[in-house]
């Protein structure tokens, strides 16, 4: 390739506004944790600005560690990241390979059954009546149970199970093998790629969870990381009451703020390919 | 229903015992709150339950109610508009990512970025909240602190009308441009190669590259996913706005989502939030089969 002084102008453009995104992805993040780190007098005598910070403490995290709602609130995430996900694998694997099927009758009105909750929701008040009705309210449950399957998911593992060739389903039965070996034994094995990329996708989902716990679980001591993490930060939200004393200050605001992201920080390096190839299976074949 | 579809029935019944648990789920959580909204047909008495509650008289009154109020209009354009904005300005900075990233050849670069720029997609609106606090809160915000020292002056970005939307799109942008940008990159991976070696070799240069061969491979993509946008278009973004707003910034961030919220469960009016939920999925249904056959005439449809 002809690279002419034009072109070099270019691709130094190219180069700069790249660098520039990620910076501006890069930046609140490292802030978030360098004030994390710095002493709260110190956030306030430079001005804010402290993207390296100097006098690093950890006395915002021993201070949640030792004497907050965040430790609790870690196993109540940690239960429902848990076995949450492994209720939606379940589930979700059980209906994705029959829906894979060609052979498996009525598969049509049983998909149009599932793809109509796509289009069509009763809304927020009659599925609270729902939860409420099948004793849910208040229970951990309440934020795993009501999405125990999620649609779109579904659709991306039985186009996946569809693609697997048939040939091993004949062989299979040719065999003996009934349809439940026939899944746990050789479509299973095989799934590995998908399962982790929807497993993934239901994880940070349950890490994440806030409204389900919003509208279904009064009890503050079931309250999941993210809304005890709102709690923290809406204190600051009244600049007109003087509460400077019980307020959490920046630096422990900050803390929590990491604490509840430092899961989510440290695992997705290794597993970012498998969310980009969920995302592409999802929106090309999905 | 004839025989043989019985006998195919009964061969494939451990097929329908494994669909069983599922299908169950899908009754009860989404079909159920489905007819549970006939409520909104009627006066909701927590004590006698959804069956025995009396109609509504007229069976319309809580959407007459609704139409009437002068929430009706202030809701549905905070919705449309912030959504609408969302879809302007959102989908411009990943399109325009996606074709930098191709630009590049520096396998190492391209990877790092992309590692970077996704990240936030899977932080949730708590955090991002949290982010915002400490960059714009008017007090202690990085940038308030900033604007103070230079220009002795704070603008309250959180809690005022004329910035809080700029602060919903701005952060959904940042949070979604990198991942957005997947689905474009892919549309780019399509493009026929003949076609770039034929307009180089008629002297197009990098930029004309793009305009005439990138811009208009990535073209049925990009509309393929406007018209799907618009068919969400009453999504204006619930979790995101119920996290970030504040009494302050009511008249332009309050959305019919929040709006049902705060009606219901907030003041128990269960009918009438339950009659402004119907409103918007009946819309919202009207909406997205229309999006999803506009599209499918783009020859791909969702289902």
């Amino acid at each position: 390739m002809v690279t002419n002084r034009a072109e070099r102008i270019f691709l130094f453009f190219v180069y700069l506004l790249l660098a520039c995104s990620a910076l501006a992805v890069l930046f609140p993040l490292l802030y978030v944790f360098s004030v994390s780190l710095t002493p709260y007098a110190e956030v306030l005598k430079n001005g804010g600005f402290t993207i390296i910070p100097r006098n690093i403490t950890f006395e915002a995290y021993t201070a949640f560690m030792t004497d907050s709602n965040i430790p609790r609130a870690y196993g109540v995430t940690i239960f429902i990241t848990v076995a949450g996900t492994a209720l939606n694998l379940l589930l979700t694997t059980l209906m994705a390979y029959p829906l894979s099927r060609k052979r498996l009758p009525l598969r049509g009105p049983i998909m149009m059954f599932l793809v109509f909750t796509m289009l069509f929701n009763g809304g927020m008040i009659p599925t609270y009546l729902v939860v409420k009705a099948t004793g849910l309210i208040d229970s951990l449950w309440s934020m795993i149970v009501p999405g125990a399957v999620h649609t779109f998911y579904l659709l991306i593992m039985k186009t996946y199970f569809e693609n697997l060739p048939e040939s091993l389903d004949e062989a299979a039965k040719v065999d003996g093998a009934g349809d439940l070996r026939i899944l746990a034994m050789i479509v299973i094995p095989l799934s590995a790629p998908i399962l982790a990329t929807v497993g993934l996708f239901y994880s940070v989902g349950h890490w994440n969870e806030f409204l389900g716990a919003i509208l279904y679980v009064g009890d503050a001591g079931k309250h999941p990381l993210q809304v005890v993490l709102r709690g923290i930060l809406n204190t600051s939200q009244m600049p007109e009451l003087d509460f400077e004393r019980v307020l959490p200050t920046e630096s422990l605001q900050m803390a929590a703020v990491i604490l509840s992201t430092l899961p989510i920080l440290i695992v997705y390096p290794f597993i970012q390919k498998y969310f980009t190839q969920g995302a592409l299976l999802g929106s090309v074949k999905g | 229903m004839n025989h043989s579809l019985l006998r195919r029935m009964w061969s494939s019944r451990m097929l329908y015992l494994m669909l069983l648990p599922g299908l169950a789920f899908y009754a009860v959580y989404k079909y159920g709150p489905m007819f549970g909204a006939v409520i909104a047909f009627k006066d909701f008495n927590i004590g006698l339950g959804v069956w025995d509650s009396p109609w509504a008289d007229p069976w319309y009154s809580h959407f007459l109610y609704f139409y009437e109020s002068p929430y009706f209009t202030k809701l549905l354009s905070n919705t449309l508009l912030i959504s609408l904005y969302k879809l302007l300005w959102g989908i411009p900075p990943g399109i325009l990512f996606a074709i930098l990233l191709n630009e590049i050849r520096l396998l190492a670069f391209k990877r790092v970025v992309q590692t970077i720029t996704y990240l936030p997609h899977f932080l949730s609106w708590v955090i991002v909240y949290g982010m915002l606090l400490v960059l714009l809160s008017e007090r202690t915000g990085l940038v308030n602190v900033w604007l103070k020292e230079n220009f002795d002056a704070t603008v309250p970005f959180l809690t005022s009308i004329d910035w809080f939307r700029t602060v919903l799109v701005g952060s959904e942008i940042w949070k979604e441009f990198g991942w957005n940008a997947i689905i474009y990159l892919a549309a780019i991976a399509a493009i026929d190669p003949s076609l770039y070696e034929a307009a180089r070799s008629d002297g197009a240069g990098r930029l004309r590259l793009i305009w005439h061969v990138t811009l208009p491979g990535m073209r049925s993509v990009i509309i393929l996913l406007l018209i799907i946008r618009l068919g969400n278009i009453l999504e204006a973004g619930f979790d995101q706005i119920f996290i970030m707003y504040n009494v302050q910034v009511y008249p332009v961030a309050d959305i019919l989502d929040t709006f049902v919220f705060r009606t219901g469960l907030e003041q128990f009016n269960f009918s009438l939030a339950s009659a402004i939920g119907l409103f918007k999925s009946l819309i919202g249904l009207v909406l997205v089969v229309w999006a999803n056959r506009v599209a499918r005439r783009w020859g791909d449809g969702i289902w």
